[in-house]
């Protein structure tokens, strides 16, 4: 019952609105990622998705921001985030194996490739971990996901979040071509999500 | 519950009119070969079902405790705030006074014409909240463009909650006849003056949001027809000086026919009536000239999936404030 409920409030506090361009929602495996302007935008994202979607998909939140109180702990198992230690990454135990591991056969991920929260409307050059993540596991669908406007309802440095509306597009499916690099893929995975801001 | 019948045939002539207006929107976009541009039908269409949500919205207030009403007028300023705030730019310096405008000024005003503190919810916003979001402003150490920041967030609280939250302040006025209100000045300490208050006031915030609505679709009707001087061109095509004086006179006359369902004799009601679809218009003109600086066509494309309420509400939001103090001055002892 929570998990409905942190996504209600979740939507009504952020005005948020889905769009999905050509695009479907479907419980395939699927990598979301999306620019990055607030915490929230994890939540965000896993809100807006269909009930039965919501309860396949996993956000990667920040542990330093979703682990530090009892209440944000609390809203991340509910939400099924997978709290990731910026600070603590290890060479023997990649992020992107952890990841891999956790959503095993079933799960998606919501992932924000830009590594850290953008401050304004600029969306930043793109980590590897995405490229990885589709080598790994070639089947995963990339799925591009804008957020507009959430930079305004919770910026960088403010804990206290202003209700004003927000916009989610979800763009089309992508996968890692055969042979392709990982700057083109990253090139690629950028300009769709870019493109989807003018939509 | 209602048991007047005044508010009874009130309700079942809007009614018959809203579904009248119902069925022929569905009729024409069901005639695709009628020759009318398919985008004007969809537009009919849209501001039908908006009437129908601001109608079930004022009906509401007839059945239900009038503080339901305040809560309801209270979510839709709230929206409508988040509307004018999302297009307006804002810096990021902005947002924690921008945080104190929406958690706490716009619930605290409702509250307080909840408890009918005139007072207090005449002051609150036009004073506290006016000289808070300027010097909040200027604590967050971020001079730029000062003035136009406070501006722009001082004109949405007090455009979107202040003047809104006047429409629900109706309902707490003790309001008389001007002939009652003679009687009870001139009335010797003592004696009885044998008058009672008009008591529908949930009828005559009905009757306000009605003349409004049908003020706006009457200049936007004569607009139509009559219109060629067209009054700012690059504030809003539509809009003409015939389209205005027009269909502020058929409001009039409207709201001088409706009179039996308000505390206002005929020429009462026509002036008031008159009055109202004219500031309605205004609001309509002060908003578009917004929507235009910010290059969008409407509230609604500007988030998109989302109603657009501002756009259905900028005439209330003027007109409401003008209404409400016509009463109070007019029909009130105070």
């Amino acid at each position: 019952m929570t998990g409905p409920l942190i996504a209600l409030i979740a939507k009504l506090l952020t005005g948020a609105s889905a769009r999905w361009v050509d695009c479907q929602p479907d419980t395939c495996q699927r990598v979301y990622f999306a620019n990055h302007t607030s915490h929230l935008d994890s939540l965000v994202i896993w809100s807006a998705l269909p009930g039965p979607i919501r309860s396949v998909t996993r956000p990667v939140a920040a542990k330093d921001y979703w682990g530090k109180t009892m209440l944000r702990r609390y809203v991340a198992g509910h939400f099924n985030a997978l709290l990731i230690d910026r600070k603590d990454i290890k060479v023997h135990q990649s992020p992107v194996d952890l990841l891999l591991r956790e959503i095993g056969s079933v799960n998606s991920l919501i992932v924000f490739p830009e590594g850290h929260r953008s401050s304004g409307r600029q969306i930043g050059a793109f980590k590897s971990g995405l490229y990885y993540l589709c080598k790994k596991r070639p089947d995963l669908e990339a799925v591009p996901v804008h957020l507009d406007n959430m930079n305004r309802i919770l910026p960088r440095g403010e804990f206290l979040p202003v209700p004003l509306l927000s916009c989610i597009t979800f763009g089309s499916p992508m996968w890692l071509e055969s042979g392709e690099q990982k700057t083109e893929f990253l090139d690629r995975a950028r300009e769709n999500l870019l493109r989807l801001k003018d939509i | 519950m209602v048991s007047d019948p005044i508010t009874w045939i009130f309700v079942i002539g809007v009614l018959l009119l809203l579904g009248v207006a119902t069925t022929v929107g569905q009729f024409l976009k069901g005639q695709p070969e009628s020759g009318l541009n398919p985008a004007l039908v969809q537009t009919f269409n849209r501001r039908i079902r908006a009437w129908w949500l601001l109608c079930s919205l004022v009906a509401a207030a007839l059945f239900l405790p009038r503080s339901v009403t305040v809560v309801l007028f209270g979510l839709l300023a709230f929206w409508a705030l988040r509307e004018f705030i999302t297009l307006t730019p804002t810096r990021l310096s902005d947002h924690r006074t921008l945080f104190w405008v929406f958690i706490l000024f716009t619930p605290l005003q409702f509250v307080l014409v909840g408890l009918g503190k005139y007072d207090l919810y005449s002051t609150l916003i036009p004073v506290y909240g006016l000289l808070f979001v300027t010097a909040r402003v200027a604590f967050s150490g971020d001079p730029k463009r000062f003035l136009e920041r406070t501006a722009k967030i001082q004109a949405g609280l007090v455009l979107c909650i202040y003047c809104l939250s006047l429409a629900p302040a109706l309902l707490y006025l003790d309001i008389y006849t001007t002939a009652d209100i003679s009687k009870l000045r001139t009335a010797t300490p003592g004696s009885d003056p044998q008058v009672s208050a008009y008591g529908k006031n949930a009828l005559l915030l009905f009757y306000f949001v009605f003349i409004v609505q049908m003020g706006d679709a009457f200049q936007y009707l004569w607009g139509k027809i009559l219109g060629h001087r067209v009054i700012a061109p690059s504030v809003s095509s539509s809009r003409t000086w015939e389209g205005m004086l027009a269909g502020s006179g058929s409001a009039a006359l409207l709201g001088a026919a409706l009179y039996w369902a308000t505390p206002f004799n005929e020429w009462q009601a026509g002036c008031i009536a008159l009055v109202i679809a004219l500031t309605g218009f205004a609001g309509g003109m002060a908003m578009s000239a917004i929507k235009r600086d910010r290059g969008v066509q409407d509230y609604g494309t500007l988030v998109v999936g989302h109603g657009g309420v501002l756009d259905r509400i900028d005439s209330l939001c003027f007109a409401a404030p003008v209404f409400f103090l016509l009463t109070k001055t007019f029909f009130t002892l105070s």
